[in-house]
């Protein structure tokens, strides 16, 4: 893999995309504004799609550029600009004293996992198992191929029900933002009589 | 890599959580949600280097289900802000009795 040939440029790029993704989440969840709020998450995207494809899994960092990133926060952006959320009464919305606590609780709560889990002796030697590593270095299945094959052998039922959500979610969303004509509103109101 | 990569997604977990509880704008909400699961996804890219591209298949899925929770949530965020005029939490409380 890469990281054979330029040990010290991978890592140090490892971290570089790392540090990214770690300061750009913090800045995000810091701001007031939602839209430089959304933007700041798009850099968090990238960085995770960077550090996908250093990791091995090009498609999928592929993927969380076109799909998270492009798609996904483009529709929020869409949203926040729909709504018009900028004036000063909405801007201020970090919760109160005891949301703050709160927060800080399960933040303490999550960092002492993080280092209970440091601290356990998981076995962080990475070993790459032999035959699929082979087969991705010597191009015979490409790099969907890995992907692909399981995706539609054994998660094939799984593969086709995500079209059907994929269904319902797209007329689910159509009929809670359809703006309600007079006419079905009107009859509504006398249904209620 | 994988320690610094599952470490990483942790950090990254525990910042969605905490965005999740201390803000009151559904909208920054909704995002914090997409950046736990974008926290998950990359423990899932990281192991699945170990364990085989079994893990990658999931964060296909993952995406797929967080585009469409994206798309419904964000349709009742408009709707709810076209009776309430407001995305703040705190005026998003007619279930509260």
């Amino acid at each position: 893999m890469e990281n054979e040939f330029y040990p010290l440029f991978y890592q140090f790029n490892f971290y570089l995309f790392g540090l990214i993704a770690l300061v750009s989440a913090i800045v995000f969840v810091t701001r007031k504004s939602p839209v430089a709020a959304a933007l700041w998450l798009v850099m968090v995207m990238f960085a995770l799609a960077a550090l996908y494809v250093m990791l091995g899994a090009e498609f999928v960092g592929m993927m969380q550029v076109l799909v998270y990133a492009g798609a996904i926060m483009v529709v929020f952006l869409f949203v926040v600009m729909l709504l018009n959320l900028g004036h000063p009464s909405e801007l201020n919305d970090i919760r109160g004293k005891w949301g703050r606590i709160a927060a800080g609780l399960v933040g303490l709560a999550l960092v002492a996992e993080l280092l209970a889990l440091g601290r356990s002796s998981v076995n962080t030697n990475l070993v790459l198992p032999a035959a699929p590593a082979g087969d991705v270095a010597q191009g015979t299945a490409g790099i969907i191929g890995p992907i692909a094959g399981p995706l539609f052998k054994e998660y094939l039922l799984a593969f086709e029900l995500t079209s059907v959500l994929l269904l319902v979610a797209i007329i689910g969303a159509v009929v809670l933002a359809k703006k309600r004509s007079a006419v079905a509103v009107d009859t509504e109101t006398r249904h209620a009589r | 890599m994988l320690a610094e990569s599952l470490t990483l997604s942790a950090a990254l977990f525990t910042i969605g959580v905490i965005g999740v509880l201390t803000r009151r704008n559904a909208i920054i909400v909704f995002m914090c949600v997409e950046l736990m699961l974008n926290a998950v996804n990359l423990s899932f890219v990281a192991l699945s280097r170990l364990y085989g591209a079994t893990g990658q298949v999931f964060v296909i899925f993952v995406m797929t289900v967080a585009a469409a929770e994206a798309a419904v949530g964000l349709a009742i965020i408009i709707s709810i802000f076209r009776h309430k005029k407001s995305v703040n939490l705190q005026d998003i409380n007619i279930l509260r009795g």
